[in-house]
């Protein structure tokens, strides 16, 4: 578990980057095998009490209030002028005991919306281990070693809980990858454990300890966003136009307007009704015409490699009409792929764009064909 | 089933100023309703038989700060109510040495301060004329809405642009002056001018009068100007009492408001208010569950009462909610009740008892004044508390039975949140602790007490509803003035909730038996409904 | 017959420096007086014990404009500003909180105190930055007289109240409360954990006469936040052979632009005749004549010293008697045969190349301020502690360290004794109070300098050791800074202009009331 070659903070804490010097092992772990992903650093909150699901509606843009009790739900939540905060998993325990998790510290965000109500909201991030167990052999793997837990009937975005090796372990079937893939909540003491015990059983699935570069190579093909890389939270925004909606974002589906009031309805309402300014789109690039810029320099397409976290601009003929904030070659797709957040005007799937590539110290415009993210959907991932 | 009648206006709370709402809207026109949780009127502004035959201001004692705008307005004097003004403004007794009597007059002030200090009697007279002409200015101020932060139409404006241009009217020296002192801490102004301990712990606790800082306060001038209002100047407080007591001033607002047809309901707490589905406040819910629909709801109860607890949880978007919570109240103030047998007698005072019929004050020092403060800083009642005491039954014998005296003291500082102990045990140490203090400026006090009744911070929060037993409903510092009260976004008697409005001591101009608030909330309702009736018009 | 200057600067304080070098930049024949043998005022290094130097008075800089640091070519003269990372506030328990520029390690540490607090400092930090940046809009103007109609005021006042309003209401409301507010209420707006609230309001209080607890200290609280915003999140800094350094490379870009510079060199009166400035006298009976004469020492010298109340009129006199100066600080260097070792982090590491802040709760604070409100020195002073030895090595011998902590409270008036005779009272109560929290620093101490206000006074000239020339209060800023009618850097006396801390924008070394006091006198000569 420490035997990474390149490590990355992650809200204070050190997460590996990649196990070897290269990630593509590990990618391929995550598409072809079994990968184990460390994502204790995320933030988790455990709401409790009578009011714990009005508290948590209160804060999210989707109806927590339809969240059963053995589901769980991607939300986004808003400030006052619904913008975006950040995104997050909310796990419905009991009937009155819901975990959120969050990329940033969010305890003093949640109790103070709470103000009133009749729900606590502690902190239990360094107390929950939360490990990612993602590929087509995650279920393989976890039903051998808790075979009672009834993994095969686990749907997407629900969870049960089953012991290893004797101890406690939620398993919740989400993930960061878009394929099928679980991860597991312990208290932090079974860590390590819980880790060599993946890793010994694991060996025959293909386990494979994989860091953050595999992962997102991984979810910009799944179409999920990046805080502080695809949208910034509005807590943290110097300047208004940093900010964007869920709505900007392409996540109206997961933003309600029946669910009574919460932080941002009104903002968001009024931009439902004017239209958003912004969209978000995926970006598949002419792998035809980027060889022939290549080509033009005698030079091979050099763009397999890491994700690139740096926006680079999008243009429409002449004009910027947005920027691809993340973007990456997909090794399973042989398709260089991005994320951008363009005028709504120009968000058309098939719509022709440019966007912005450097070859050789030199500012290229690659043709670009603008489509409905996710770039890989694998029918395990749901089934 | 029937639906109950729309009002007009629902008002909480029948403090004074949402009496002069109240009686302002009904005057208007409007069908109003005011609920009151307690059983007499005035809030604060009370006046209630605590003792058989003793009738007790409960709350305020001086009305001093009337604003005379509002008096002219609702024409209170045709409608009965009469006012006693206390030649000797205040009496400051020392337990040995001579005690500082100011008068009204300057001029009689300035030769009592002579046998404390030649120069202070000197420079008095200049003092008051400085103070009356600045504090004039804030009496200006006290009845205009204050500008909104951002977006101020040059409506809005207007009338502050005035009153800006007669600051640049008061002259170069004087505008600067007035710049320069309210911001500045009452020890600083105190120091520059005098030398008597005496005379500056005198003018020094009108400075710090309500809140929790000690005179070295920034701001704590501002506050001496605006106790020094109607004539009060000479010693920061104008002494002027109304006959029958301070509840007959609500009495005559109540009257005033019923006349034109609103409603009065004592008696009834209201546990919430409604807000319906586009987010605008319906009506009221009382504690026995009955729900009152009206057309727009006015608070007297204080900011954070209103917006965090009866609006109720969940119905203020979380900048708001952040920003009431944190509207600093600090409740400092207890206020001790007696019932005399015979009037109290100071040490070294004059023949007579014209001394005695304004404002008796222990405030020896600046640093009695700061130190005061420093035990209510660590959250401990002042070991030697500065007191504010009156006595109404010489001025209005009336209001006990013959012979008989009601001595009224205020007492600073009493924090609302006690680092040790709870107010339930230390209520009568208080008591004692009062009681003993005067004691030492009048020995025998004890012997003549008949009755007694403390009244804590706590008291004033649970009895009164003003949350952490804040007089003023939030302290009076300069980060909470102007259109900084009760926070930004809420300065114009306007919640963030449509049809909510505030009209209580919480907003501007802040605290005191002035009426201003209630005055000035009326006008912007009614603006508001004018407003809106344009509006109807035109679709 | 001496020659005629063009510029004259009395004191040779960061302040007079920067005057002195921007008017030799516009081309005037300027020369500068300073009355010790050493130019930089309260910014000077000196070696107070053989091979130990320190920075005697003024010790940290976060506030030196970087416009100054660029027009004035300072690198070019020697100075570097090396970063002052981390401030670590122990405790009585011997747990501390740690904070460096390691944002997220930060964030994780305040969280053990508080996670609330962990998420609130995020959103105070991006406020702070919004009112550093509203604010220094404010700081590189002269203040616009509002008594006065003439168009430059005029346009003055406008283009201020076109800054505040466009900064929208949730900026303005903030800067509102900053202004007005107690240090302590404001951050307790976000805070809970006491060693958080301590520390970060402890900013409010320093150089001031007030406690965390004034109304009035936000505001001191933001002026030392002030330079964070040209730079990265905490940009403290420690000059390069201390803050002598820094008057130094300033010197040194003055005299490379033509300016003289005197040491020794005391200035006993103006030479004032008509209303208008002549030159000065020299206490040695040297006279000097000048166009113009600029002081740089605090109101009670430039004015009621050097001017004299007969060539002013009563009401400036009066005002500035009642000008506030409250000297409150003090500061003991120590030099050490070792470094120290921390109860709450043995042994070396980076912490050691911070600040130490001995600030553990706001209760802590209050009540040091609560002895100096009475005349007593802070018995549990609130310090402010570096090793400039740590970050510049050339400070001591190898292995030897020098210790710099600035006290709080130390009252100049003392209600009992005189400060002659409780100079070394204070310095035992200062090494008593760093000893529960450093266990070996008795044991290391090889000498110790305990600089009482009295000394700051005596050394500087700064009236009643007031490190800021005059306390930064409401009633003493902006157009009222030092008095009204004089916040533009001139006087009643023509061709008489002061630049120094009791000008706008205030103390600390930022330069910045000697720049544009330097832009207003060369205009003025252009007209």
């Amino acid at each position: 578990m420490c035997h990474s070659h390149e490590w990355r903070e992650w809200a204070g804490w050190l997460a590996a980057s990649t196990y070897e010097h290269s990630h593509e092992r590990e990618y391929y772990a995550i598409r072809n095998g079994v990968a184990l992903i460390d994502v204790s650093p995320l933030f988790k909150y455990e709401v409790r009490g009578p009011d714990a699901v009005r508290l948590v509606n209160r804060v999210m843009t989707r109806d927590i209030g339809k969240c059963q009790v053995g589901r769980v739900m991607y939300t986004p939540w808003c400030d006052d002028d619904g913008k975006m905060i950040e995104d997050g998993t909310v796990a419905r325990l009991a009937d009155d005991h819901l975990r959120v998790t969050a990329a940033e510290r969010s305890l003093r965000w949640f109790e103070d919306c709470g103000y009133g109500l009749d729900a606590s909201v502690d902190e239990v991030t360094e107390e929950l281990a939360a490990l990612a167990v993602q590929g087509p052999n995650s279920r393989a793997l976890l039903q051998e070693l808790m075979p009672h837990a009834g993994l095969d009937k686990l749907s997407y975005f629900r969870l049960t809980k089953g012991k290893i090796d004797g101890f406690e372990v939620t398993v919740t079937r989400t993930g960061y990858t878009g394929d099928l893939g679980y991860e597991l909540w312990t208290p932090i003491a079974n860590a390590p454990q819980l880790w060599d015990s993946l890793m010994d059983k694991g060996n025959g699935y293909g386990a494979t300890p994989t860091g953050i570069v595999a992962l997102d190579i991984a979810r910009i093909e799944a179409g999920l966003l990046l805080i502080d890389v695809d949208f910034f939270s509005s807590h943290k925004t110097l300047i208004e136009a940093q900010k964007s909606s869920p709505l900007e974002l392409g996540l109206g589906w997961a933003v309600r307007f029946d669910k009574g009031d919460y932080v941002g309805r009104q903002a968001l309402l009024d931009e439902e009704e004017r239209g958003s300014e912004w969209a978000l789109m995926g970006v598949e690039v002419d792998w035809v015409h980027l060889e022939r810029l290549f080509d033009e320099v005698d030079l091979p397409p050099r763009v397999a490699g890491r994700a690139s976290r740096s926006a680079v601009p999008l243009y429409k003929e002449r004009e910027q009409i947005g920027q691809v904030t993340s973007h990456t070659f997909s090794p399973i797709l042989k398709k260089y792929i991005g994320l951008a957040s363009l005028r709504s005007l120009y968000a058309r799937p098939g719509n022709q764009v440019e966007m912005e590539v450097t070859i050789e110290y030199s500012r290229q415009r690659a043709r670009a064909t603008l489509v409905k993210p996710p770039f890989f959907d694998p029918r395990r991932k749901k089934e | 089933m029937s639906m109950p009648e729309k009002y007009d206006a629902i008002l909480i709370g029948a403090g004074h100023n949402g009496l002069v709402t109240a009686a302002l809207l009904a005057r208007a026109g409007l069908s109003v309703l005011v609920l009151e949780q307690r059983k007499s009127l005035g809030g604060a502004a009370a006046t209630e038989e605590i003792f058989a035959g003793f009738r007790v201001n409960t709350g305020a004692d001086d009305a001093g700060l009337l604003h005379p705008e509002v008096l002219r307005h609702l024409d209170l004097e045709r409608q009965g109510l009469q006012f006693v003004e206390s030649p000797v403004l205040a009496f400051a007794p020392q337990p040995d040495g001579p005690p500082l009597t100011l008068w009204r007059d300057p001029a009689k002030s300035s030769s009592e301060i002579a046998r404390h200090c030649d120069d202070d009697a000197r420079r008095f007279p200049e003092y008051c004329r400085l103070v009356q002409r600045l504090s004039a200015l804030l009496q200006g101020m006290m009845t205009l809405t204050p500008p909104r932060l951002h977006k101020t139409s040059l409506a809005e404006a207007y009338p502050w642009m005035k009153l800006a241009l007669k600051v640049k009217g008061l002259g170069k020296r004087d505008m600067m002056e007035f710049l320069r002192l309210l911001p500045m801490p009452v020890y600083d102004f105190l120091q520059e001018r005098f030398k008597s301990p005496l005379l500056q712990g005198v003018l020094g606790s009108a400075g710090v009068s309500g809140i929790r800082f000690g005179p070295r306060a920034a701001g704590t001038t501002f506050l001496l100007l605006y106790h020094s209002l109607n004539g009060g100047a000479p010693a920061g407080r104008a002494s002027r009492f109304v006959r029958g007591g301070m509840g007959r001033l609500s009495h005559v607002l109540a009257e005033a408001a019923a006349k034109c047809g609103a409603e009065i309901r004592t008696e009834s707490s209201v546990s919430r208010i409604l807000v319906d589905d586009q987010g605008r406040a319906a009506g009221v819910a009382l504690a026995t569950g009955e729900e009152l629909p009206a057309r727009s709801i006015v608070s007297n109860a204080d900011p954070r009462r209103t917006l965090m607890d009866l609006l109720g949880p969940a119905r203020l978007q979380p900048r708001m909610m952040r920003r009431a919570g944190n509207i600093r109240l600090r409740g400092t103030t207890a206020k001790l009740l007696l019932a005399l047998d015979s009037l109290p007698r100071f040490q070294n005072a004059p023949p007579g008892d014209d001394h005695l019929k304004g404002h008796i004050l222990i405030a020896p020092s600046l640093d009695y004044l700061e130190r005061a403060s420093d035990d209510a800083k660590y959250g401990r009642i002042s070991r030697r508390p500065i007191l504010d005491a009156v006595i109404p039954t010489l001025t209005d014998p009336s209001l006990a039975p013959a012979g008989k005296h009601i001595l009224s003291v205020t007492a600073q500082h009493a924090p609302y949140s006690l680092k040790e102990g709870s107010w339930e045990e230390q209520a009568p140490e208080l008591a004692d602790l009062i009681i003993g203090t005067l004691a030492q400026y009048a020995p025998g006090l004890q012997e003549s007490v008949l009755h007694q009744r403390i009244l804590t911070p706590l008291d004033w929060e649970r009895d009164y509803g003003l949350s952490e037993g804040s007089i003023h409903q939030g302290e009076m510092g300069l980060d909470q003035m102007l259109f900084m009260r009760p926070m930004a976004g809420c300065g114009q008697y306007r919640s963030p909730v449509k049809g909510l409005y505030l009209c209580g001591a919480g907003t501007h101009p802040g605290g005191g038996v002035t009426g201003a608030p209630g005055f000035n909330a009326a006008r912007e309702i009614l603006k508001d409904r004018k407003r809106r009736g344009d509006n109807r018009r035109g679709v | 017959m001496p020659d005629r200057y063009d510029a004259i600067v009395i004191g040779g304080g960061h302040n007079g420096l920067v005057t002195a070098a921007y008017l030799a930049r516009g081309g005037l024949r300027t020369l500068l007086l300073e009355r010790r043998p050493i130019v930089g005022g309260a910014s000077v290094s000196e070696e107070v014990f053989p091979g130990f130097r320190f920075s005697v008075f003024s010790y940290v800089v976060s506030l030196l404009r970087p416009e100054i640091i660029r027009e004035l070519k300072l690198p070019e003269h020697g100075l570097a500003i090396l970063p002052l990372e981390s401030t670590l506030t122990p405790l009585p328990d011997g747990d501390c909180l740690y904070r460096d520029a390691d944002h997220y390690r930060t964030l994780r540490d305040i969280a053990r105190f508080s996670p609330r607090d962990a998420e609130a400092y995020e959103d105070y930090g991006r406020t702070l930055y919004f009112m550093a940046k509203a604010v220094k809009y404010m700081l590189g103007i002269m203040p616009p007289d509002p008594t006065k109609l003439n168009p430059r005021d005029l346009i003055g006042m406008g283009g201020l109240g076109r800054h505040m309003l466009g900064l929208g209401e949730e900026k303005l409301q903030t800067l509102t409360k900053l202004m007005t507010m107690s240090s302590a209420d404001f951050v307790e707006e976000w805070f809970e954990s006491e060693p958080l609230k301590a520390t970060l309001s402890a900013s409010g209080i320093i150089g001031t006469f007030l406690g965390p607890r004034s109304p009035g200290t936000a505001y001191v609280l933001l002026h030392h936040y002030m330079g964070e915003i040209d730079g990265n999140f905490r940009a403290w800094g420690f000059a390069r052979g201390g803050t002598g350094g820094i008057s130094e490379a300033i010197a040194s870009s003055a005299c490379s632009l033509g300016a003289e510079i005197r040491t020794g060199a005391s200035v006993e009166r103006l030479i004032i005749k008509n209303g208008r400035i002549l030159g000065v006298a020299l206490q040695n009976g040297d006279e000097i004549l000048s166009r113009t004469v600029i002081s740089s020492l605090d109101p009670r010298h430039t004015f009621l010293r050097l001017a004299g109340e007969k060539h002013l009129p009563g009401e400036l006199v009066a005002s500035l008697k009642n000008y506030v100066y409250r000297g409150s600080s003090a500061k003991v260097n120590l030099a050490l045969d070792a470094a120290p070792d921390f109860a709450c982090r043995p042994g070396d590491g980076p912490h050691l190349r911070g600040a130490f802040s001995i600030s553990p709760d706001l209760d802590y604070l209050e009540r040091a301020y609560d002895d100096a409100k009475y005349g007593r020195f802070s018995r549990q002073p609130y310090m402010d502690v570096i090793l400039p030895s740590m970050i510049d090595p050339a400070m001591a011998p190898p292995g030897k360290h020098v210790m710099s902590c600035f006290i709080q409270y130390a009252p100049y008036h003392l209600a009992e004794g005189d400060w002659d005779g409780q100079r070394q009272a204070l310095g035992d109560t200062v090494i008593e109070t760093l000893s529960q929290y450093i266990p070996n620093l008795k044991d290391i101490i090889l000498h110790r300098q305990v600089l009482t206000p009295l000394d700051i006074e005596r050394t500087t000239g700064l009236t009643q050791g007031n490190i800021f020339q005059g306390e930064l209060s409401l009633s003493q800023l902006f157009f009222l800074r030092p008095a009204p009618g004089l916040a533009q850097y001139r006087t009643p006396i023509r061709n008489y202009y002061h630049c120094g801390s009791a000008t706008h924008p205030g103390g600390g070394i930022t330069g910045a009331p000697g720049r544009l006091a330097a832009l207003e006198i060369l205009r003025d000569l252009k007209k």
